[in-house]
C-alpha cells in the first residue's frame, strides 16, 4: 500500500485512491483559505472547481485528479501559506 | 507518442469509450484521452477493466484493442479547428503537447450545476455527484451522516450509492414537485432495462425520506459543515450532518467544443446531426456534451458518432429509432426537473457567488450581463475560470456565460514558457 505524508503526518492509502480522499480520510479539512480568509474544502470531485488544490511534491495540483503514490509529500495550501 | 491521429476522442466516459471502440473496429487509429487518472467517466469512475458488467466489458475491450491508445491524466487545454486536420493542445504530467487529428469526437460529458446559498462554501458542502465521485476516489463515508439535496435523478443514484457504501443518508431533498418526479419515473420505466434499475434504486433507498418540493435554505457551521436547513412548504427543518451533497442538475461541458467553434443549441449543448456531426467538418460529439440524458443515451450516441466518424453507416440502421426513444426520455427528464425559482436557494447579499475570487451576491446584483460583472468584480476570473460561477450566474441572474478561452485549465508557467503559442491572441 502506498505510504505518503500529509502535512507531515504519515498515512497509508489504498492504491487507486486520490490524494483528495487521503486528505479527507485523515480528517485534514479545510484545504485552503479563500481570499477573504474563509475556510474552503473540495466541491466538485472531478477537476472542475479547483477548490481541492494542494502542493504535492512541490507542485500545486488538483488533488481530486491526483492518484496517491508511494513517498508523496502532500501539503495543504493552508500549511504552505500560499495561494493563487 | 506520435502527434498525428486519424481520430482523437476527448473524454473516456461511456460515450467516449464506445466511440473509440467503434471507430477502431472501423479500421481507424484512435487516441482516447481523459483528464481523470483512469478511464470510465463520471458514472464508471474507478471501475476496473474486466470486472463483471457493461462497464468492465467495455473498458477491457478498449484497453485490449490494438488500434486504441488510451491516455489518462491528460487534459485538452486548447483546440483549434483546421481545414484537413484539427489541433489539440494537451497538458499532462509529461508537459504540454500538440496533437493533430483528422477527426475529433467530443465526449466531454457534463459538470454539476451549483447554486449559491449561505454556508455553501463551508468544507463539507460538496456536489451531489461530487460526493459520489469523492467516494469512488477512496473517501470513506461509513457511518457519516449525509443529506442529499438539489435536483435531478442523480440525487437518487448518489443517495443509493452512498448508502451502499455505509453512509447514513438522512434525507433526499428534491426541488421538483412530486407529480413531476412521478412522471419522470413512469417515462424511465418505459425504457428497455430501466424498470429493473429503478426497482434496484428504490430498494436501495428503502427507509430514506424523499422530500419533493423542498428548498435548501442554508448550511451552518464554523470551519466545517455542521448542519443544513431545508424548507418544506412553510416549515423549516434543520438536520445535523457531516456532508451536504447538493447539486442542481448537470450542465454540458462544452469548452473544448466552443474553442473548436462548434455551434451550441438553445440549452447550451453541442448541436449535432442525427449522425453525431457537429457544425464543424470532421468534429463529432456524443453523450452528455450534446444534452443531459444519462448513461444509455451516452452509449448510443457514442456508437453513432464512432460509426459516422469511421464511415460504418451500415451499422447505423437501428440508430434513429433508438435515438428518438432516447430523446423522448430526455425531454421528460428536462421537463420533470426544470428548476423552479421558488424552490431554489436564495443568496443573501453577503453570500459568495464566485468562490475563486470571493465575489458576493450583493456585488453582482447591480450588473445586467456577465462581461460587465466580470470586468468590474473579477467574477469568473479565478482558478476555475467560471466553471462553477458561470452556470450559477446563468440560473440566478439569467446571464449567458460566454468566457471560454484557452488555456482551459491553469498550466504550470514552465509549460507556457516552453510554448507561448498556447495562449494565442486575446
Ligand atoms: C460529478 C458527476 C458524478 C456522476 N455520477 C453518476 C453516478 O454515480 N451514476 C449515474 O448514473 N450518473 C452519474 N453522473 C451522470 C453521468 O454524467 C452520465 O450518466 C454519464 O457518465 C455520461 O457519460 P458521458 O460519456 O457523456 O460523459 P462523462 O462520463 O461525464 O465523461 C466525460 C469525460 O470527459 C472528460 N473531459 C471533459 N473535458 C475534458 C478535457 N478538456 N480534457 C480531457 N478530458 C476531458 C472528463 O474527465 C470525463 O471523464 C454523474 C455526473 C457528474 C457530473
Ligand atoms: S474537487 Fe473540484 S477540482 Fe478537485
Amino acid at each position: 500500500m502506498p505510504e505518503l505524508t500529509l502535512d507531515g503526518l504519515r498515512v497509508t492509502a489504498r492504491p487507486g485512491t486520490t490524494v483528495l480522499a487521503a486528505l479527507q480520510n485523515a480528517g485534514l479539512s479545510p484545504l485552503r483559505r479563500s481570499l477573504s480568509g474563509e475556510p474552503r474544502g473540495a466541491l466538485c470531485g472531478m477537476g472542475t472547481c479547483s477548490e481541492c488544490r494542494a502542493v504535492v511534491d512541490g507542485v500545486t495540483v488538483r488533488t481530486c485528479l491526483t492518484p496517491v503514490r508511494n513517498g508523496q509529500d502532500v501539503r495543504r495550501l493552508l500549511e504552505v501559506n500560499r495561494d493563487f | 507518442m506520435t502527434s498525428e491521429w486519424e481520430v482523437v476522442v476527448v473524454g473516456a466516459g461511456p460515450a467516449g469509450l464506445t466511440a473509440a471502440l467503434v471507430a477502431a473496429q472501423g479500421g481507424l487509429q484512435v487516441l482516447l484521452l481523459d483528464a481523470q487518472p483512469g478511464p470510465g467517466g463520471q458514472i464508471w469512475r474507478g471501475a476496473a477493466a474486466g470486472q463483471k458488467g457493461a462497464a468492465g466489458d467495455l473498458l477491457r475491450e478498449v484497453a485490449s484493442h490494438p488500434a486504441i491508445t488510451v491516455l489518462s491524466g491528460a487534459e485538452v487545454v486548447a483546440a483549434e479547428a483546421g481545414g484537413r486536420t484539427h489541433l489539440l493542445s494537451v497538458t499532462s504530467a509529461a508537459g504540454l503537447r500538440h496533437l493533430h487529428a483528422e477527426r475529433i469526437i467530443l465526449a466531454t460529458g457534463a459538470t454539476e450545476r451549483f447554486l449559491p446559498f449561505d454556508g455553501w462554501t463551508l468544507p463539507g458542502v460538496v456536489g451531489a455527484g461530487g460526493l459520489q465521485a469523492m467516494h469512488k476516489g477512496g473517501l470513506d463515508v461509513r457511518g457519516r451522516r449525509v443529506v442529499v439535496a438539489g435536483s435531478g435523478p442523480l440525487l437518487l443514484a448518489v443517495a443509493a450509492g452512498l448508502r451502499r457504501a455505509g453512509a447514513r443518508v438522512l434525507a433526499v431533498a428534491e426541488q421538483a414537485s412530486l407529480p413531476d418526479v412521478a412522471a419522470f419515473g413512469m417515462a424511465a420505466a418505459r425504457l428497455p432495462g430501466k424498470s429493473r434499475e429503478a426497482l434496484a434504486l428504490a430498494t436501495g433507498l428503502l427507509g430514506v425520506p424523499y422530500w419533493a418540493d423542498c428548498a435548501v435554505v442554508s448550511a451552518g457551521g464554523q470551519d466545517q459543515l455542521q448542519s443544513v436547513t431545508l424548507r418544506r412548504g412553510r416549515r423549516e427543518i434543520t438536520l445535523d450532518c457531516d456532508w451536504l451533497a447538493v447539486g442542481f442538475g448537470l450542465v454540458p461541458e462544452t469548452r473544448v467544443a466552443a474553442l473548436l467553434g462548434c455551434p451550441l443549441d438553445g440549452a447550451g449543448a453541442v448541436q449535432v446531426s442525427a449522425w453525431g456531426a457537429t457544425g464543424v467538418p470532421g468534429v463529432y460529439a456524443a453523450g452528455e456534451v450534446c444534452g443531459i440524458g444519462g448513461v444509455d443515451g451516452a452509449l448510443l450516441e457514442g456508437f453513432v458518432a464512432g460509426c459516422a466518424a469511421s464511415g460504418q453507416m451500415e451499422r447505423l440502421r437501428d440508430a434513429p429509432r433508438r435515438a428518438a426513444l432516447q430523446r423522448r426520455f430526455q425531454r421528460v427528464l428536462e421537463r420533470s426537473f426544470a428548476l423552479r425559482p421558488d424552490r431554489l436557494p436564495t443568496p443573501s447579499p453577503t453570500t459568495v457567488v464566485c468562490r475563486c475570487e470571493d465575489v458576493r451576491h450583493g456585488q453582482l446584483q447591480p450588473f445586467t450581463d456577465w462581461t460587465a460583472a466580470k470586468l468590474q468584480t473579477r467574477c469568473g476570473m479565478g482558478a476555475c475560470q467560471g466553471r462553477v460561477c458561470g452556470p450559477a450566474c446563468e440560473t440566478v441572474y439569467g446571464w449567458r456565460f460566454g468566457g471560454v478561452r484557452a488555456p482551459l485549465a491553469p498550466l504550470p508557467l514552465a509549460h507556457l514558457l516552453e510554448d507561448p503559442s498556447t495562449l494565442g491572441p486575446p
